[in-house]
């Protein structure tokens, strides 16, 4: 028998192969399913949940290195009373997902992010984000929400502007762009 | 314990409270009901749209307003919307929602948009393809909000005893001349009770009217998203599930001889092992063996454990350094199939001032959805249930239909979210798999199986954008204008006969119509790998070889790589006027204009750095993109920004058109800076995302978007912005360096990350 405790409930498992990654034993074993499968080789991090606050591919961790440990998942990332994560609001604000399936693990690493580091720097979220892969390419909308959450004062990552096609601004919201990477 | 298992009770109510998210739904009902209502359409509560038919009345089995499938009112003012295409990643969802309370003049906050069932009869096409999703609903998405915005309006007349021309809508209310005003919800029983208007009388919205377009909105699943809900084909979760993975010969098209099956069946967690012949064609179901077990990972456990013998005689044996050799061979010759041939480009290659020849080459690739392949059959009282992403609802349907050998009305289908589709999930070959895992399944037990594909199957089992070839010549006149064309595509057959999925050329590929002397041919490489389209098809590839020998004309002539553009699309006009999917020059120009205006063409820049352009016209947008590159001596590539401009008539959603332009700039990127597959006696050689990577934040340029709100009706963007982001690529290389890139991907010349 193998003690879970994750998002602070704690979960008897019974039967499983303690060679059984953390992810299929949140995802079928515990029906939580918001840890995604997308390579299972520590690739992608579409999988990625906090053991003791820290990111980890939960498709490379083996239950037994789980058991006894602190598990968060992206289900447990909100307060319990159901108050968003400031990430997951700036996610919403930002409207970074597409087809959604990385975001996840991309919360998870961000999340993990700003336990360590409160203000990051463009450098830092590169470091800590570039394990996670974003199929359809979140990743400007990715960085400017974390730098949002972590209340970094603007960044501007993106430009978007509407033109009548005589060329007159319909000023829909551009921006300056920060002048060179 | 699996608590899902423990539970065996398959009772409606938890299965819509475990699913909720996971399922479409059309109304407020229980599964089961809802089976009754969607066979009833065109007499219940469900009403088809293409009615104008009388007798179609509205419900009255709800206290709701349901005029249409799409739209319903609730008294206390809640709107629900039922978004008929699959959501794939590129904000249909949430663009649907849009065109709709737009033209019901609903108060967004209050609106709901919900996946609608897989139902052709009640809303026709429901597939997302093409970038046509908003082209060919337009209309009638239009439509059905107007419809119910024209009853509200009705009820609140009748109830004011005034006449419709006094009242006005707005935010869901109806107001009236003399300053009265009710809100939709307390229109809801009266309006209920009206006859349907006729679609022709329905009045729609001029532009100037348009309140909701045009500004951000963040996508109506997002909540779900971002706190990890079920919302994916592969969250899927019944009770009494089982877990199934499939595993085909490695060389597409080889069957199964025989498989260690009882070993396998030992195995911890293995329920059940068995082969299934499958109906030998890609598209459906190929031969292979099904591993059904107690949870995913108990059935890839046993499927490492699989000792298959092949019968690979009849497998394909395709290779692609044989191709490229073949091509090579090919490159010299002109093409036996001629695909356009106008003028007399020899004589006017002869009478050129400067004449080009060069040889661009892309290899394979594949889609590599985030979310692997996968689906949930389950084969119960005669009929087969599954949870499918697709990106082809209702053709699915047929399709099952077909391969099970079951009548369409046995089968029902849930659209899922899709965790990215890119045009892979157009073939729903897994579902295909799935449905007969699970037929064969339920001879021994009543259970939903879910398949899921591993990354490996996924990367091996793909429908690939092939590779091709262009053996291109141009001539340029005295003046620096384009006045020769001739091009040498070599693509790839399965039939020996024409172009395989996705891998054609249109005889009017840019720049055909726009030059005088213009020979196209074609030559076929025969293949036996299964081949599909690739998100923006033929232009994602083709735009990187003729975008960039423009440009080598250009510079050959000496002439500014705009203007030599401008030039040569010629006087504003629309190809075939009336046609969105026929070129327009004036939009074409105005993109071109905005791009560079935007990026500073022209401008000085730093050593090491160069500017790149390129347009193409596909998918019926007219988008042009210019890039700044820095490249060292090394070959350390980094893109610094990337302006964009495109005409796909007015914005609906702003955060999801900029977003389709900054997913569409780094999936081309990414796909031309390593991607490539690579095949070796018809076997895939990349299995993973370590050799077929993806491009990673670090390595995100910053992308500027800019739209022309031009007065055209609104087409899609969910590929057009892809095709022109290579070629700019490719041009801006070269002005920073003076070396011309024509083989793809970057890496097989020498570049890496800077
Ligand atoms: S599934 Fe774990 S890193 Fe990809
Ligand atoms: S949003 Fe689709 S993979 Fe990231």
């Amino acid at each position: 028998m193998t003690t879970l405790t994750v998002n602070g409930s704690t979960h008897q498992i019974n039967n499983l192969d303690p060679a059984t990654p953390l992810l299929w034993v949140l995802r079928d074993h515990l029906g939580l399913v918001g840890a995604k499968f997308g390579c299972g080789i520590g690739q992608c991090g579409a999988c990625t949940v906090h053991l003791n606050d820290a990111p980890m591919r939960s498709c490379l961790l083996p239950l037994s290195a789980a058991a006894d440990q602190k598990i968060t998942t992206i289900e447990g990332l909100a307060s319990p009373d159901g108050k968003l994560h400031p990430l997951q609001q700036a996610w919403i604000e930002h409207d970074v997902p597409q087809c959604g399936y990385c975001q996840a693990g991309q919360l998870m690493s961000a999340a993990a992010l700003l336990k360590q580091k409160k203000k990051p720097t463009d450098a830092d979220i590169e470091d800590a984000m570039s394990g996670n892969i974003c199929r359809c390419g979140t990743y400007l909308r990715i960085r400017a929400a974390i730098h949002s959450a972590a209340g970094n004062s603007s960044k501007i990552a993106a430009v978007v502007g509407c033109w009548t096609p005589s060329g007159v601004n319909e000023s829909c919201d551009s921006t300056t762009l920060a002048s060179e990477a | 314990m699996n608590k899902l298992l423990a539970n065996a009770a398959r009772d409606d109510a938890e299965i819509q409270a475990l699913m909720s998210g996971v399922l479409g739904e059309v109304a407020p009902v229980s599964r089961r009901q809802f089976f009754k209502l969607a066979g009833l359409t065109g007499g219940g509560l469900v009403l088809a749209f293409y009615l104008g038919d009388s007798q179609v009345a509205v419900a009255q089995t709800t206290t709701d307003f349901a005029p249409n499938g799409f739209v319903q009112v609730r008294p206390n003012g809640d709107i629900v919307i039922f978004s008929k295409c699959p959501e794939i990643g590129q904000g249909i969802k949430t663009a649907f929602g849009l065109i709709i309370a737009e033209e019901l003049d609903a108060d967004w906050q209050r609106v709901q948009v919900k996946q609608a069932a897989v139902n052709p009869a009640v809303y026709g096409r429901q597939g997302a393809g093409g970038s046509t999703s908003i082209p060919a609903n337009w209309d009638q998405l239009r439509q059905a909000g107007a419809m119910a915005r024209s009853m509200l309006v009705s009820a609140a007349a009748l109830e004011w005893k005034i006449s419709e021309a006094d009242c006005r809508t707005q935010n869901s209310q109806v107001m009236s001349k003399d300053g009265r005003s009710i809100s939709y919800g307390d229109l809801v029983t009266k309006a209920a009770a009206l006859p349907l208007p006729d679609v022709k009388t329905l009045k729609l919205k001029d532009r100037s009217e348009y309140q909701l377009f045009g500004k951000r909105y963040t996508g109506v699943d997002n909540r779900q998203i971002v706190t990890g809900q079920p919302l994916f084909g592969v969250d899927t979760q019944l009770p009494g599930m089982v877990y199934a993975s499939y595993t085909k010969c490695p060389a597409f098209g080889g069957k199964v001889v025989k498989a260690n099956l009882e070993a396998i069946k030992q195995l911890t967690g293995v329920i059940d092992a068995f082969v299934v012949e499958g109906t030998g064609l890609a598209t459906e179901v190929l031969s292979g063996v099904a591993i059904i077990a107690s949870s995913t990972w108990a059935s890839f456990s046993a499927k490492k454990q699989l000792q298959i013998e092949w019968d690979e005689t009849r497998a394909s044996k395709d290779s692609w350094v044989e191709f490229m050799t073949q091509a090579q061979a090919l490159a010299e010759k002109s093409g036996k199939q001629p695909l356009r041939n106008l003028g007399d480009v020899d004589g006017a290659l002869k009478d050129s001032a400067k004449q080009v020849s060069a040889f661009y080459s892309y290899p394979y690739a594949a889609h590599a959805t985030l979310e692997p392949q996968n689906c949930t059959a389950w084969f119960h009282d005669g009929r087969m249930e599954l949870w499918s992403p697709t990106q082809q609802a209702d053709s699915s349907l047929t399709l099952l239909a077909k391969v099970t050998g079951l009548p369409v009305d046995r089968i029902t289908l849930h659209q899922t979210r899709v965790g990215g589709g890119f045009g892979r999930r157009l073939m729903n070959d897994y579902a295909c798999e799935a449905a007969l895992i699970a037929r064969e399944f339920a001879k021994r037990q009543n259970a939903p199986v879910k398949l899921t594909w591993t990354r490996e199957d996924d990367f091996t089992h793909d429908f690939y954008r092939v590779g091709g070839f262009h053996s291109l010549t141009g001539g340029v006149d005295n003046k620096g204008k384009l006045t020769a064309w001739r091009d040498h595509f070599i693509t790839f057959t399965a039939d020996g006969e024409k172009p395989v999925s996705g891998g054609n050329m249109d005889a009017e590929e840019f720049p055909a119509l726009l030059v005088p002397n213009v020979t196209i041919t074609q030559s076929l490489l025969n293949s036996a790998t299964p081949a599909g389209p690739w998100r923006a098809p033929r232009s994602n590839a083709i735009a990187f070889a003729v975008q960039c020998f423009l440009h080598e004309l250009a510079v050959s002539a000496k002439r500014d790589h705009k203007q030599f553009l401008l030039d040569l699309l010629g006087e504003p006009r629309w190809l075939t006027p009336g046609n969105y999917r026929s070129l327009n020059t004036e939009r074409a120009a105005a993109v071109i204009k905005l791009a560079t205006e935007k990026a500073g063409w022209g401008k000085k820049l730093k050593k090491g750095h160069g500017l790149g352009l390129a347009f193409h016209f596909s998918h019926a947008g007219h988008v042009a993109g210019v890039a700044e590159v820095r490249v060292d001596k090394n070959k350390k590539l980094k893109v610094i920004r990337v302006v964009m401009a495109a005409d796909v008539g007015p914005i609906i959603n702003l955060s999801g058109a900029e977003t389709q332009v900054q997913g569409a700039v780094i999936d081309a990127l990414s796909l031309m800076f390593a991607q490539q597959i690579n095949l070796e006696k018809g076997r895939v050689q990349e299995t993973n995302f370590d050799q077929y990577p993806l491009l990673r934040m670090p390595n995100a340029p910053l992308v500027e978007a800019h739209f022309i709100q031009s007065q055209y009706n609104p087409t899609g963007l969910g590929e057009p912005a892809l095709p022109p982001l290579a070629p700019a690529i490719g041009n801006a290389i070269f002005a920073a360096t003076g070396e011309r890139v024509r083989t793809l991907p970057l890496t097989k010349s020498g570049f890496s990350w800077g």
